[in-house]
């Protein structure tokens, strides 16, 4: 099971945080801290895994922001980097070449894509098409309803 | 989209700021402009308030007050409300939190909601943030969706279920029966969930887990299905048809293989096939393959395939892929034990890998490169391991350092070996080293006697060229000052000659003295070797003397202590120096005192810190009635303690009771009582209490057989919390016809006050036969001491 998803720049700022574990506030900004210290001193061509504690952290980084995962003992490293990439890929697909000034102005679409993909730190879709519908579908459902509820029925 | 634009324009006006403090003004006003806006009510903008609040608070600022916010946008019957509600949930609500709860309900409602979206909204939230009250409640509405709807809320609900268990381990039994029947579903991501949920099933309770194994040869079936498969661009990942599914799937049948024949011979062929043919050029198939050999290794699975993960992983380690390296390394770490003679087969490529740019991969190559030393390959291997101690990074230093200790001690071919390995380690990484180096190696060269002129000579070269690193310095001063003599004699056959004078050593010795580089303990040694030359040397005695009485006024408490002592040494009891500082006989590896001694230079009250080789010297005596006098000091954790009677030597009495702790010994006249008598051997004790915990407790032994009783010993033993210390023996031959006798005193501290008991063993020699025997004595009850005893 996944324990987190960060997502921070190469200055340190924190661009998404999915936790799927309780922690208090405090806790989740030491941790955060700590990652992006630990992960933004690696140098660039060492591997993609870390120890911490009793946890195993995935990074990866992708053009300026950086995707870090912590992951319990019996999780799989590798496949850990794929998820990361099938996340990387969704979000290219919905915003078009994503950047990072896209997840920074639409980070609510980030979450609403990572909820597709994610759930309780388990994957929960393997088709990258079956997502991209889904979110699609949301969207309309979304635009509809908002026009359904400013226009009048009658 | 218009909504959005008010929130954009927010991230733009914050992002725009310029200072810190900047930042915090804009935050603050937008903050006020929120909770206005939540204080009106519905008016549409809510939703992006709410939104606004979320960016806020990823940036690090207090959001509290959104809280309810949240659980009121959850209850809109709009969907973009119902969107961000949740979003806002999730972020800023945990099970800690109150207000979590209210949103139960809503929930509720939406698990019913006619639009799967929504629905979906309600099951992420709960899977994502819900607590076990809340899990409680919605368990079985959960477990109605995942038996009732299609596939996109089936999957959701099967992870939602998930969840549950972990919050309520209670709730599996729920949702045993639907995890069985998920299995035949056709979905992958819903398959996917089903075999995460047997999974949790099975770990959580051993007889679910027998149940699944059932389920093994249907598990098997899917596998077969997507590795054979042919292209579905749907699922496919660089070649590999649902590598997520894959990887879980294998998981799932390690843990119904484990311990079991049956299971794992029904998955052995479908690993073997798995292993052979998935291509692992890219990580999706080396993840998949990665998973198959951890399953492999982790059931009952026959040879030929377990041989056939071994070398995947040694294939792996040749990977140009720095991530495949490192997760070969790991799992060759789990497996060295079981599987040692396959790994060995990669050493090479291990020890290579300890040359890798990247700490990660060198400390698993440390790690493993330490697990595969063994006799045979031990040369070879210190070899690359010194070589790695001299360029490794900091950080691996220390464990490298124990890791090539261990390994020497437990398979060094010799003694010159070991002795040069150590000093290696020292030259090199001496600031790294445990604390109990120093006695042990001080330990390990008294027993090599044959090699202490070569180990002096090393040493001397290696304090004349640096004294920054202060164990090889307490090693150095210490074998300089115990073994001058053979320094001074300039030749030995292993080491080229080099002529040494008296003050050349002396100098050395001033300069460690002197240094600022030198800590306490490390002047310590050099303070005393300068004492022990006083007799190995024979011109420049004088110059000790003077060194030894300017220390005599150092600040240090603990030299100035040393420096008084020892000058007292050559004043007032200049007879018996020699004696003193003679040379210290073989030290005993598992004394237990043997690792007392505070190395690393701090300074404690002077009573408790002389290191014990010093002690040692002083006393010339066997390192274990030192032993006995630390122990006063410190106990030890043997349960009964042996002490052996030291063998006496003339002129020792008087030294012990130099440095007595215990002040006046004087044995009272009290009456004897035997304890033992066997084969013309008679022993008797008397006893004497000094204090409320002291006991002086007298032995002795007489002989009324034809012959003398020659190599006479006692050993005794008392229970762990009483502490013992035996004095000399009056001597170790019993004359024969009971014309003389031998004495032995035992002092006894009971500071416990437990029952006092005594087993005490002879040994001796009559007429050519050896002879043992032992005694228990279970009381000493009173003053008068009239002990009630056993013999065994």
């Amino acid at each position: 099971m996944m324990h987190f998803l960060l997502l921070f720049s190469r200055q340190g700022k924190l661009r998404l945080q999915k936790w799927f574990l309780p922690l208090p506030e405090r806790e989740r900004k030491k941790i955060v801290k700590d990652m992006t210290t630990m992960v933004l001193a690696r140098k660039p061509r060492t591997c993609n895994f870390l120890h911490w504690k009793d946890l195993k952290i995935v990074y990866k980084r992708y053009a300026s922001l950086y995707f870090c995962c912590a992951l319990e003992n019996q999780d799989n490293e590798l496949l850990a980097l794929e998820i990361l990439h099938r996340y990387v890929e969704l979000l290219d697909k919905y915003f078009g070449n994503v950047c990072e000034l896209d997840i920074i102005f639409n980070f609510e679409k980030a979450y609403f894509i990572l909820d597709e993909l994610l759930m309780g730190g388990e994957i929960q879709e393997t088709s990258k098409l079956s997502i991209v519908k889904s979110i699609e579908a949301s969207d309309m459902l979304q635009e509809t309803m908002e026009e359904y509820i400013s226009k009048p029925a009658f | 989209m218009t909504p959005s634009v008010r929130l954009q324009e927010m991230i733009r006006v914050i992002r725009s700021a310029r200072t810190q403090g900047e930042e915090r003004g804009i935050i603050q006003r937008e903050c006020a402009d929120i909770r206005s806006q939540f204080r009106q009510g519905d008016n549409g903008e809510r939703s992006h308030s709410l939104a606004k609040l979320l960016y806020v608070h990823m940036l690090g600022y207090p959001a509290h007050f959104g809280q309810m916010e949240c659980v009121r946008l959850i209850a809109s019957p709009r969907y973009s409300e119902k969107r961000i509600g949740y979003l806002g949930a999730m972020m800023l609500l945990d099970e800690n939190q109150d207000a979590s709860l209210l949103i139960t309900n809503s929930i509720k409602n939406d698990l019913s909601h006619s639009s799967q979206y929504v629905q979906s909204l309600a099951l992420c939230t709960l899977a994502c943030m819900g607590s076990a009250e809340m899990c409680r409640d919605l368990a079985p509405e959960i477990e109605r969706l995942l038996r009732a709807s299609h596939s996109y809320i089936k999957k959701k609900a099967t992870l939602c279920a998930v969840h549950i268990i972990r919050k309520v381990p209670e709730l599996a039994e729920l949702f045993t029966p639907s995890a069985r029947t998920l299995l035949s579903e056709k979905n992958h991501g819903v398959l996917h969930g089903a075999v995460v949920l047997i999974t949790e099933l099975c770990e959580r309770n051993p007889d679910t887990l027998v149940q699944f194994r059932k389920a093994v040869p249907e598990l098997v079936q899917i596998m077969k299905g997507l590795v054979t498969s042919s292209y579905s661009p749907e699922h496919n990942v660089a070649g590999i048809s649902d590598p997520f599914l894959q990887v879980r799937i294998l998981r799932l049948l390690r843990i119904l293989g484990h311990n079991n024949d049956t299971a794992s011979d029904a998955m052995n062929d479908l690993l073997a096939q798995v292993a052979t043919n998935t291509d692992s050029s890219k990580t999706a198939g080396s993840a998949v393959l990665y998973e198959t050999v951890l399953t492999i290794m982790d059931i009952n699975s026959e040879s030929g395939l377990r041989v056939l993960a071994v070398n995947i992983l040694g294939r792996f380690l040749l990977n140009n892929d720095r991530n495949i390296r490192y997760i070969s390394m790991t799992s060759l770490q789990k497996i060295v034990q079981t599987d040692h003679n396959a790994v060995q087969r990669h050493r090479g490529t291990i020890v290579d890998c300890l040359k890798d740019q990247d700490t990660s991969v060198k400390r698993r190559a440390l790690e493993l490169s330490l697990a595969l030393v063994s006799a045979v390959n031990i040369r070879s291997m210190m070899k690359e391991l010194l070589i790695f101690l001299s360029v490794c990074p900091p950080e691996l230093r220390s464990q490298t350092a124990s890791g090539i200790f261990n390994a020497a001690e437990r398979y060094s071919p010799s003694k010159r070996w070991h002795i040069d390995t150590i000093l290696h380690v020292l030259t090199t990484a001496g600031g790294d080293v445990r604390d109990e180096t120093v006695p042990n190696l001080i330990q390990l060269i008294t027993t090599a006697s044959e090699l202490h002129c070569y180990t002096v000579h090393k040493l001397y070269r290696a304090l004349i060229k640096d004294i920054a690193q202060q164990s090889l310095v307490q090693v150095a001063c210490w074998c300089i000052g115990e073994y001058g003599d053979l320094l001074l004699k300039g030749e030995c056959e292993e080491i080229e000659p080099v002529q040494v004078t008296e003050d050349d050593i002396l100098d050395a010795l001033e300069t460690v003295l002197q240094s600022h580089m030198s800590s306490p303990a490390t002047r310590g040694f050099a303070l005393t070797a300068t004492m022990k030359l006083s007799t190995r040397i024979t011109d420049n005695v004088d110059r000790i003397r003077s060194i030894v009485s300017i220390y005599g006024s150092c600040i240090d408490l603990e030299l100035q202590q040393r420096a008084v002592e020892y000058n007292a040494l050559f004043k007032k009891y200049d007879h018996m120096r020699a004696a003193v500082l003679e040379r210290m006989p073989v030290m005993d590896k598992n004394s237990p005192g043997h690792t007392n001694g505070d190395t690393s230079g701090e300074i404690k009250e002077p009573d408790t810190s002389k290191p014990k080789p010093v002690e040692a010297g002083l006393l010339s005596e066997p390192a274990s009635q030192v032993c006995d006098l630390l122990d006063l000091l410190g106990g030890t954790d043997t349960p009964l303690q042996l002490s052996p009677a030291p063998t006496s030597t003339p002129t020792t009495t008087s030294s012990a009771d130099l440095l007595d702790l215990l002040g006046g010994l004087e044995i009272t006249p009290v009456p004897t009582v035997s304890v033992y008598e066997k084969n013309g051997l008679s022993l008797k004790i008397q006893c004497d209490k000094q204090t409320e915990t002291e006991v002086t407790v007298t032995l002795i032994a007489s002989n009324s057989t034809q012959n003398d009783i020659t190599n006479f010993t006692l050993q005794a033993a008392v229970p762990k919390s009483v502490q013992l210390q035996m004095k000399a023996p009056s001597g170790n031959v019993i004359p024969a016809h009971g014309l003389g006798q031998v004495t032995q005193t035992v002092l006894l501290n009971n500071p416990n006050k437990v029952s006092l008991k005594m087993r005490i063993r002879v040994a001796y020699s009559n007429q050519g036969a050896m002879h043992q025997d032992t005694v228990q004595i279970d009381s000493f009850p009173s003053a008068a001491c009239q002990p009630s005893f056993s013999p065994l």
